[in-house]
């Protein structure tokens, strides 16, 4: 091979999709590149012109447009764009223009078809819609556990089962005695035909007919004034929907969201076998954590809930491993972080006796947001009942909010240093009191008010009055939606941390010393997403805490372009889903976990989806500051 | 503008000396390179059919100095196509000294094995035929051509090319500051290949190849087209 055909396919053998492909077809690739150059704004595809060839860009940088002109995505070195193209008619969709000079390898058509019909993960790669982001962040989704567990893991029991001609009442009876939910309907019969027939034990011919649950009995018996003695034919719906034993766990929820039904009969062949209910699948999903939290509750003093952070550890891991998203590990790690507070609060009042008037422990950060991961401080504070006097009541709730943070500090979630803990006599105040903290913060927002609010207005309640914190987050949600002024410093005071993007693609690493060559996925990428998410969160008066309900709340309020909450949450689920398999990888290799990820030490396309997410952020991070404008005065 | 088109129909053009060599030529592969004659003086160097040629030599004087390799690349100003270019290894009348190989990374062995160039020189000539020849620095690859056709054919080999290395000082060492610069003592900027190239964003490649440099080459003239010049730049601006 010739060396200037070594250089192309050098480089390009070092990206995806080409970086999967086996040597024959990098070579046939290499072979056949073209070269052209552009300099920065030329337009390199123009809308409805034919394509014949993929570009590979081997240096430089373009831009990806929408029809409306809106950017798509930003490309840079070891990208691709005209796949869509190819694909589909040859006609380019999305226009693209050089933003610097910018070499690109022409691969052409006849090329990139052999190689799309030769290897599938190519053709996956290219035909996958629009983002690789997306595209990862759906991929992962698609590996998750509940893709491959098959739905006869569930089942706890064989199924109910009762003849068709008995009475409402012997199937009443028969519910009780197996205290289940539902029963399912035989007739007896040899109706050859029917994929209802099956034969059971004794070799006896049945017709699987139908299924009777609590709720028929309400309301077509009870309701109705009928008869206890009424034939289960006569109520019975006449039809049933089921599914085979070997199917998916997830095929299994997605069968019973799609009929809007509780309960779903499972057949071995045309055998029942058992029952699955929705909320047995809700429970599996989160079993390693709600075993946990069992646990937590067992414990009977400090150091033994200390005792369980290696469990809490070894839980976050499998999670990861088992291909959990961020949402299911942040929103489980956040139940167990919730469970050792409530523990602890429990501990301390059989200590100290119980309070001298209500009061709420209310958390914040990530545990309000249910995105906590391993390495987390500690955010809480207390409301108390507004019949709270000083000199009679705080030594109690300070010596409660003491052994709480020591606990936590004890338990693997060390001090806040903000110092945003229940010890500090600012942060536990009566609900009248911390209304009005709110209501200024809101009201004339300054420096210290907004880094407050960015941490307070993230807020849930642990234990105690979970109204008073109801009425602080309607305070919230009410108020700040009312105020430009306020959202727009927040806005401001959200693009205080920018992503470690330098001029276009360029990773900015820190030089902290502590972790060098690095970037901090948490300080450059999380925290500020979730800033730029909570600001427009408030400003559609939402109430939800966690960034993913934030994003549908934003979405359903019409308050981004189409697309764009799509964008943050995939971004935010990867950032996220990166952060936490690395802190994993610390935790197996013994190390203590962190925030810090090397980028020269995650391959090509994570590297890459990292920089897409950045972009995102960037990208909304400036819109921030157009949808937010500081009111004229 | 006027006065210099009537300057140059004066001289003899690069059209005429193709018509008449391509007469008077005997090498039957140098009268069809001739013939296949050269572009309008005033067509648009976009409609111009390319070649980027880099030969590496021994050293710099054609009359004491050898060819070791030979790459050319055919393209124009849309796209470069590497995969239809060619790459010769000659083997050169004297043999390699040690400096020369260190600098090529061509070794004795290949050097051994390889034609001589009188065996390649009709192949070199028809890829050459009908295309604009493009070069960074123009004094290797004309007259050693000329100089290998002139001692194995006995006939000169002489045609118009494009120097990027010429284009390149038109702008880094006769732009307007020039004087000033001096003044400040600021130094000229490199107008090497590599060097050039990185003022335009392009990559890196690992040089001394010849048919590498022909590619980087193109690729050179490609980005100062596009940045300085445009598809309608007539040919007679941009050759010698």
């Amino acid at each position: 091979m010739e060396a200037e055909i070594l250089e192309i396919r050098d480089h390009i053998s070092r990206h995806p999709p080409f970086d999967g492909l086996p040597d024959d077809l990098l070579d046939k690739v290499a072979g056949a590149v073209e070269i052209a150059y552009s300099k920065a704004g030329t337009i390199m595809a123009e809308r409805d012109r034919q394509v014949q060839a993929l570009s590979y860009i081997r240096s430089g940088a373009v831009e990806v447009y929408r029809h409306n002109g809106q950017l798509f995505s930003r490309l840079g070195e070891g990208d691709i764009f005209g796949q869509f193209a190819l694909l589909r008619d040859g006609q380019v969709r999305f226009p693209v223009q050089a933003i610097e000079d910018t070499l690109v390898y022409l691969i052409p058509k006849s090329v990139f078809d052999q190689l799309c019909a030769a290897d599938d993960d190519f053709a996956d790669f290219v035909e996958l819609s629009g983002s690789r982001l997306k595209s990862t962040v759906e991929q992962s989704l698609r590996n998750n556990d509940m893709i491959a567990t098959p739905v006869r893991r569930l089942i706890s029991r064989l199924p109910v089962m009762i003849e068709e001609s008995a009475s409402v009442q012997e199937a009443a009876r028969l519910m009780t005695e197996h205290d289940v939910s539902s029963v399912l309907l035989l007739k007896p019969g040899n109706d050859e035909d029917s994929d209802r027939m099956f034969a059971d034990a004794e070799g006896r011919q049945w017709l699987l007919t139908g299924m009777i649950t609590d709720k028929d009995l309400r309301q077509r018996i009870v309701a109705e004034g009928a008869s206890p003695q009424t034939p289960l034919a006569r109520i019975s719906h006449g039809w049933i929907i089921t599914i085979q034993s070997n199917e998916s766990v997830n095929e299994a929820m997605l069968t019973m969201l799609r009929n809007n039904i509780q309960r779903l009969p499972i057949l071995h062949r045309r055998r029942p076998v058992g029952v699955v209910y929705l909320s047995d699948i809700v429970r599996y999903e989160t079993n390693n954590s709600l075993y946990l939290v069992n646990n937590i509750f067992s414990r009977t003093s400090v150091k033994a809930l200390a005792r369980l952070t290696p469990e809490v550890r070894a839980s976050f891991v499998r999670l990861v491993d088992e291909g959990a998203t961020s949402r299911m590990i942040g929103g489980a790690m956040s139940s167990v972080g919730r469970s050792l507070m409530r523990r602890l609060v429990e501990l301390a009042e059989a200590d100290l006796g119980p309070p001298p008037v209500p009061y709420c422990f209310m958390g914040h950060g990530s545990l309000a947001r249910n995105d906590q991961s391993i390495t987390t401080d500690q955010d809480n504070a207390m409301v108390l009942h507004d019949a709270f006097e000083p000199k009679r009541h705080d030594d109690y709730f300070k010596e409660l909010a003491r052994y709480v943070s020591d606990g936590l500090n004890a338990c693997g979630y060390p001090y806040c240093k903000g110092g945003v803990m229940a010890t500090n006599d600012q942060w536990r105040q009566p609900l009248a009191r911390w209304k009005r903290y709110f209501s200024d913060w809101i009201a004339k927002p300054d420096p210290q008010r907004l880094l407050h609010s960015s941490i307070f207005f993230d807020l849930d309640a642990i234990h105690g009055e979970t109204r008073f914190v109801e009425e602080l987050q309607d305070l919230i949600a009410a108020r700040a939606k009312a105020s430009p002024r306020f959202l727009a410093a927040l806005a401001r005071n959200a693009l205080g941390r920018t992503p470690p993007l330098g001029f276009f693609r360029t990773f900015v690493l820190e030089q902290d010393g502590r972790h060098n060559n690095s970037i901090n996925l948490k300080g450059r990428g999380i925290a500020p997403l979730n800033d730029v998410i909570r600001v427009h969160a408030l400003g559609v008066g939402s109430r939800g805490q966690n960034g993913f309900e934030r994003l549908d709340e934003i979405s359903a309020a019409g308050a981004l372009p189409a697309g764009q909450t799509d964008k943050l949450s995939y971004a935010l689920e990867f950032l996220s889903i990166v952060r936490m398999r690395h802190q994993a990888q610390a935790i197996r290799d013994d190390h203590e976990p962190h925030n810090a990820i090397q980028p020269d030490r995650v391959s090509d396309s994570e590297r890459h989806n990292l920089k897409e997410a950045f972009q995102i952020l960037s990208n909304a991070q400036s819109f921030l500051r157009f949808r937010y404008p500081s009111p004229s005065r | 503008m006027i006065l210099g088109k009537h300057q140059r129909q004066a001289s003899p053009s690069w059209a005429d000396y193709f018509a008449r060599q391509a007469e008077a030529c005997k090498t039957p592969a140098l009268k069809r390179f001739y013939a296949a004659g050269v572009p309008a003086e005033e067509g648009p160097i976009g409609d111009v059919p390319l070649v980027a040629l880099d030969f590496e030599t021994t050293g710099m004087d054609p009359r004491e100095h050898a060819i070791v390799s030979i790459g050319l690349v055919p393209f124009d100003l849309r796209v470069i196509r590497p995969s239809a270019g060619r790459y010769w290894v000659v083997k050169p009348p004297r043999p390699l000294t040690e400096e020369s190989i260190a600098f090529h990374r061509i070794t004795h062995s290949e050097v051994e094995q390889a034609p001589p160039i009188a065996a390649i020189l009709d192949e070199v000539l028809s890829e050459l035929a009908g295309r604009l020849v493009v070069v960074h620095y123009r004094n290797i690859e004309r007259p050693f051509l000329d100089a290998a056709v002139m001692a194995n054919r006995g006939e000169h080999c002489l045609f118009p090319l494009i120097d990027t290395m010429a284009l390149e000082a038109r702008w880094e060492r006769h732009g307007r500051l020039r004087g000033i610069k001096r003044l400040l003592g600021i130094q000229p900027s490199s107008i090497r290949l590599a060097d050039s190239r990185g003022r335009y964003g392009l990559p890196h490649y690992s040089s001394h190849h010849a048919k590498v440099d022909a590619m980087a080459t193109a690729e050179l003239f490609q980005a100062q087209m596009a940045r300085h010049f445009g598809p309608s730049t007539p040919v007679s601006d941009l050759w010698i």
